[in-house]
Order: structure tokens, then C-alpha cells, then sequence
């Protein structure tokens, strides 16, 4: 059995609008004998700024990140998107050689992706779940694109007990979220986001998952506008279900 | 918002609303999206991989050291009895096109496809000058008649259902309306056949150029281009200067790679290589040959290493097959003749962000232009880099760097943060059974979460958040 001390950086939408998916994700770390830690200083990532073009106000959210999780061994975060902006975006953020360069250099390494960690760093896929339904797997553009995770989260799904996966025709299609895309582009966003929900209709799917919660809120608010029996789910909740 | 800012919101309104409009874009890029998956799919081309990787290194190096092969490709093609003009921009394309024309006694011009000719208007100004200009590609010459602009950079008519197309055919040339896609072509191959025996003059665009051997190569479906540079006495062929690569050598890779990542196809089914006018020996071919260079502000483009690599595209297309917001708002809501993620990153390069500041936000950054480029250009980087000299040139206004101001203070003070927290969540509507929220009213509704529920349900905000369930579940142990 694993075990070790985690850090979780829950990520802003989790904490503040879907708390039950940072509990899931503590539910299943402990269960598999990780001592969790959440540093109460914690935020966000300064994704919103860094892809709005404010690379200042992303970069002062970015040091208080850096501050609040030095010397943390495992940052686990249940998203790819905000996983993605700490190890891939951080860097890119200050001079090269400055002490807060230095810093996400030393960071990168050690943010892992929820699916991720379970499966390199807690190596295995089977968490002793069981959700009874058929669901359908939304890629999350970062995650897929920018971390390559791509059958991770199907193999952890796959070994849920009652679950039946059900790939749709557009998994790898763009929810139309992209943070205040959202809302600078709001026609465009809500048409990619009803052609991503036809994809998941024509599986007869009853749930949707994902590895985001940004994607989710912005399907299952399509889904809910659009009165479809539809619900979406993150990862860490399917896997803490039992 | 200053008023350059605004997107062209009221025709995208109307080509989302369209949905005639909407099944062929969907349809269409559908198509050429799975014909291209399996032309580069592991069986198919096991190097896949490897020869994007080489196709950038080749543009990068060629791009790097544009002035020698640009010296090289004048002295090759003259050496074959061509001659390469140089144009800093688009007028000048069009004066000498004008001047060799008048200067040979040239009234009929045919041309096949070439975007290049289309950044410059050449059409409009031949035309103005009482020169005809055919288009011969079959797409060109629909939207020639329809005068419209490229829908698309290889499918130009992509937008047209085959009624469209009849409706073009009859109201232009007279004929009786025909459905019939094979027909249709017939209509129009009867038409442009008298004009490829009348031209003097036929104009080109190219896919590559060898600077090596001065050859202008030209990849294409119909044999109209291999007609306009063959039959008329004189070929131009019009390109730009990023269009150059080393040798032959290099062309390998690229034409592995662009018919595939356009169409789906190995090969195209032509490959011409044009260099230089008919040698003494040879039957065929035109008497004279030019090749015009346009540099139209790609060499402002160069001078960013950051943004350098949006000179590497090869027009193959696929970017904007795959991207979901071309998918949407469709070709012609774009501001300039190129569309999709590479009009995005190379239109505010060439006009200067000031012009549309809108466009490279017109992204949701998905990856998937990146992840299909054949030249792996990062367009999403570049759009990044693009965002952020927007912001850095006041372009917003000051409204929105302010809130990101105060929210990235906010986000440095957890304590803040929370407090912000709880007041959204004390004050929030919260429906009932864990509805989400459909409508707010005066004062919640804030201009970006209007934007939101315009088109989408709002969950409210956590009676409790994470942070304090935490704190309890920890003391509760
Ligand atoms: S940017 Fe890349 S994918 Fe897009 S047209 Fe150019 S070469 Fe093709």
C-alpha cells in the first residue's frame, strides 16, 4: 500500500463552487493511505489573467502559488487545465534566472494531475469503485493536448465495477469553455458546447465525466439550459463512489 | 470597450444562426478531418512525426536565413531564362502585372488559385484597368462570380452547397439550373476552356518555391493551374517570400505532408514544377517567365523570434478544419483573406494588433490548430503573445486591466479571497433542489455573468466552500 503525505491544490471552482470534487479526491487519496494536506493559504492559479493577456496579474497570482506550496513533495490537482498552467505556464511567467523562475523549475516535477498521480505515482487503476451506469469520457483540451493524458482516466474508469464506457465521435472536441472565451465569445462558446452535448446524447450515455471541472460547469450548464437528462461528474467523484 | 474591439458580432450571430450554413461547414470540415486522420495515421505513415518535426526545422532554418536564398532563387531562375521581381507590397504586385500586360498587348488574364493574389486584390485592380482576370479553380472561379472572398484557404467554395452553386451558374452565365455536381463542372469547364486558348498571360500562385533550381512547384486537383502556366505565352507565378525552401531534397517532406494534412491525399493530383519559360528543345510551355516575390510585411513578421514561426504555414488548411470556432463563425468573419487559427495569428502580425484587437481572444485556446499543423507551428503560444500585446497597448481600455488588477490582489490574499467567497455565497439565488440558475437580476447581473447565461444554466456558488468543509472534517477527527 502507497503511502506518504500529499499536498492538494483544490483549485478555485472546486473550492468554491463544487466542493464534493475536492472531498472525492481526498476520499480516495486517503483511502489508498495518503495523509493529505491542505495548505490553507491557497488560491488559484492565475490561469483567468495568463490567457486574458495579463501576464502581471497572472504572474502576482503565480508567486503567491509558489509561495504557498514550497517545499510540498506532491501537489495532486483535479484539474489538467490549472495542472497545466503551474507546470507548463509558470516558467514562462518570469525572467529567466529570477528566484521565482527558480522556484516553478523546482515546482514543475511535482504537480501531478488527479488521474495522473493515482496512476505513476500511486501506480494503480483501481481504486475499489463502483458507479452503476453507462458514461462517456470528455477529453479536456489542456489535459489532452498540453499533458497527454489521454487513457489514463479510461483506465481508471475501466475498472470501475457497475461502470460502462462509452466513447462518443467528438471526445476530443473543445467544450467551448476557455475561461473568458466564455464570456467575450458567449454565442460561439454555447454553440461549441451544444455540439459537444449531441456527441454525448448519440452515446446514450447518462453521465459525463471529465478530468475538469471548468469543461463541466460549462456542459452540465448547457445540459441544464437545455433540460436534458444529463449529468456531469468529475473523475474524483465516479472513483470515490462506492 | 473601445469600438475597434468589437468582433463582427452581429454577422456571426447570423452565420451561428444559419443552420443551412452551419450543416455545410460542419459537414465539409468533417470530411476532410477524417480523410486526413487516416492519411496520417501510424499504418499509413509510420514517420508522421518525424517528418513535421523536419518540415520545421527546414522552414525555421530557411526563414532564418531568408536573404541568401533569396539571393539564390533570383540567380537560379534567371540562369533558366526567368526573371524574379521583388514587391514590398501589394500595389506593386499589381503595377507590374498592369505594366507587362500593357507593355505585351495582354487584355485576358487567367489565374489559378492563389492566396497570395488574394491579399493583394490583384482581381479588383485588373479589372479596374479593363483587364480580365479568370479564375480556373473551380471554387475561385464560383466565388469569382459570386463575388465573394475564400471561404476557406484550400477549399475556397467550402461554405456552397451544390444549390448554391446552381443558383451561381444560372444567374451569372445564363445557363439552365443543374444540380448535378458533375454537370455543373461541365458548365463551367466550357467556359473557362475559351479563356485558357484566348490568355496571353496565366498567373499562379506557388506551394513551394526551390531556391536551389528556381523551380516554382504547384500542387492541385484540377489541371487548371498546370493549363494557366502551360498554355498562355507568358507565366507569373506570384508567391510569397516565405514560400522558399532549400532544395529539392526538402520539397520530400512537404509534399509528404501537405497534400495529406489538406485533403487526405498522398499526393495531390498534380505536382507541376515550373521553372523557367520553353527551352529551344523543349514543345511546349510559355515564352516568358516571371516570378514575383511579395514581401507585403513578412519581413516585420521576422523580426520576433517569439512569433517568427507563423511564417512557416504551408496553407494546408487543416488548422482551420479542426478548429472549433472556424467550425462556427465560418470563413468570411474573419477580417482578412485568411481564416481560422492562422488567420488569427498572422492577421494582427501583417495589420498591427491595433486593427482587430478582438481576433486572437477569438480563441478558446483548445490546441487542436497545434496539434494537426504539419510545420507544428504553436499557434496557440502565439495567440497568447498576441493577447498580451494587446493588453499591453491599451487596446481594452483601462475597465479590464483594473478588475484584473483587483482580482489578481484578491487572489494573493487568501484571506480576501474567502471573504469575497462567502459574500457571493450568502447573497447568491440558490433555486431549489439544485437547480441551477437561470436568470439574476439587478444588481448580480454583471455584464460577465449576463455574457454566461445568455447561453448557459449558472451553478451558485457553494453554501459551503472547500476550505471550510476541510476545516471541519479535520476537526471532526
Ligand atoms: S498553420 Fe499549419 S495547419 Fe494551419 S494552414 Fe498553416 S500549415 Fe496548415
Amino acid at each position: 500500500m502507497p503511502s506518504g503525505r500529499v499536498s492538494i491544490f483544490v483549485t478555485c471552482i472546486v473550492d468554491q463552487v463544487f466542493p464534493n470534487v475536492g472531498l472525492a479526491m481526498a476520499d480516495v487519496l486517503e483511502r489508498l493511505g495518503y495523509d493529505i494536506e491542505f495548505r490553507q493559504d491557497q488560491t488559484c492559479c492565475g490561469q483567468p489573467a495568463f490567457n486574458s493577456g495579463y501576464r502581471e496579474e497572472a504572474a502576482t497570482v503565480a508567486r503567491h502559488f509558489l509561495r504557498v506550496f514550497e517545499g510540498a513533495e506532491y501537489i495532486v490537482v483535479p484539474s489538467g487545465s490549472c495542472g497545466s498552467m503551474i507546470s507548463h505556464h509558470f516558467e514562462e511567467l518570469f525572467e529567466p534566472g529570477s528566484d521565482s523562475h527558480k522556484e516553478s523549475l523546482k515546482l514543475k516535477p511535482r504537480v501531478y494531475e488527479f488521474s495522473r498521480f493515482l496512476l505513476e505515482i500511486a501506480k494503480t487503476d483501481d481504486v475499489g469503485a463502483r458507479f452503476d451506469g453507462v458514461v462517456t469520457y470528455h477529453d479536456s483540451c489542456h489535459a489532452l493536448r498540453e499533458m497527454h493524458i489521454k487513457n489514463g482516466p479510461r483506465r481508471l474508469l475501466g475498472k470501475v465495477r457497475g461502470l460502462t464506457l462509452k466513447e462518443m465521435d467528438a471526445a476530443e472536441e473543445c467544450c467551448g469553455f476557455g475561461g473568458t472565451f466564455s464570456i467575450k465569445f458567449p454565442e460561439v462558446s454555447g454553440g461549441m458546447a451544444r455540439t459537444k452535448i449531441d456527441s454525448i446524447q448519440k452515446t446514450g450515455a447518462s453521465t459525463v465525466v471529465s478530468i475538469d471541472s471548468s469543461c463541466l460547469m460549462q456542459l452540465q450548464g448547457a445540459i441544464s439550459r437545455a433540460g436534458l437528462p444529463i449529468r456531469t461528474m468529475h473523475l474524483a467523484e465516479v472513483l470515490a463512489s462506492r | 470597450m473601445n469600438p475597434s474591439d468589437i468582433p463582427p458580432d452581429a454577422a456571426i450571430h447570423e452565420t451561428l444562426g444559419d443552420p443551412r450554413l452551419q450543416t455545410a461547414i460542419y459537414t465539409a470540415t468533417q470530411r476532410l478531418i477524417d480523410h486526413r486522420k487516416k492519411a496520417v495515421a501510424a499504418d499509413a505513415l509510420p514517420a508522421y512525426q518525424d517528418l513535421r518535426a523536419l518540415a520545421h526545422r527546414i522552414k525555421r532554418h530557411t526563414i532564418e536565413h531568408l536573404d541568401y536564398y533569396l539571393e539564390l532563387v533570383e540567380s537560379q531562375v534567371a540562369a533558366r531564362g526567368g526573371k524574379v521581381v521583388f514587391c514590398e507590397d501589394a500595389n506593386e504586385v499589381a503595377d507590374f502585372v498592369l505594366n507587362l500586360a500593357k507593355e505585351k498587348g495582354e487584355r485576358l488574364i487567367v489565374k489559378s488559385k492563389s492566396m497570395t493574389t488574394e491579399e493583394v486584390h490583384l482581381n479588383d485592380r485588373l479589372e479596374s484597368h479593363q483587364l480580365e482576370a479568370v479564375e480556373t479553380d473551380l471554387g475561385e472561379y464560383l466565388l469569382q462570380l459570386a463575388h465573394q472572398r475564400p471561404y476557406h484557404i484550400v477549399a475556397p467554395a467550402l461554405h456552397m452547397t451544390r444549390y448554391d452553386v446552381a443558383d451561381v451558374l444560372t444567374k451569372n452565365l445564363g445557363v439552365e439550373r443543374e444540380v448535378e455536381p458533375e454537370k455543373q463542372t461541365k458548365i463551367a469547364r466550357a467556359t473557362l476552356r475559351e479563356k485558357f486558348l484566348e490568355a496571353g498571360i496565366g498567373i499562379t500562385g506557388a506551394n513551394f518555391v526551390v531556391a536551389g533550381s528556381g523551380a516554382v512547384v504547384v500542387v492541385e486537383n484540377e489541371g487548371n493551374a498546370r493549363l494557366s502556366s502551360s498554355a498562355p505565352r507568358i507565366h507569373i507565378a506570384i508567391a510569397g517570400i516565405e514560400k522558399l525552401i532549400p532544395s529539392a531534397k526538402d520539397l520530400a517532406v512537404f509534399l509528404k505532408l501537405l497534400g495529406r494534412s489538406a485533403t487526405g491525399q498522398p499526393l495531390t493530383v498534380y505536382t507541376s514544377f515550373l521553372s523557367g519559360p520553353r527551352r529551344e528543345n523543349e514543345p511546349d510551355g510559355p515564352k516568358e517567365f516571371y516570378l514575383v516575390l511579395l514581401d507585403g510585411g513578412r519581413t516585420k513578421l521576422l523580426a520576433d523570434p517569439g512569433k517568427r514561426e507563423s511564417l512557416f504555414c504551408i496553407r494546408c488548411g487543416a488548422c482551420l478544419n479542426h478548429c472549433p470556432v472556424y467550425r462556427k463563425i465560418g470563413g468570411h468573419n474573419y477580417p482578412w483573406v485568411y481564416s481560422g487559427p492562422i488567420g488569427a495569428i498572422i492577421t494582427p502580425q501583417f495589420h498591427g494588433i491595433g486593427k482587430d484587437p478582438w481576433l486572437p481572444f477569438a480563441s478558446s485556446l483548445c490546441g487542436a490548430c497545434a496539434e494537426v499543423c504539419p510545420v507544428k507551428i504553436d499557434i496557440p503560444k502565439v495567440l497568447l503573445k498576441l493577447r498580451f500585446e494587446v493588453t499591453a497597448s491599451g487596446a481594452k481600455g483601462p475597465g479590464e486591466r483594473k478588475a484584473f488588477s483587483l482580482w489578481a490582489a484578491i487572489m494573493a490574499r487568501p484571506k480576501l479571497f474567502s471573504l469575497f467567497g462567502a459574500i457571493a455565497a450568502h447573497f447568491a439565488p440558490r433555486p431549489k433542489n439544485g437547480a441551477w440558475i437561470r436568470k439574476l437580476s439587478w444588481p448580480m447581473n454583471l455584464a460577465p455573468l449576463a455574457a454566461w447565461l445568455s447561453q448557459r444554466d449558472l451553478p451558485p456558488p457553494a453554501a459551503q466552500s472547500f476550505r471550510s468543509q476541510w476545516k471541519s472534517r479535520k476537526a471532526a477527527r
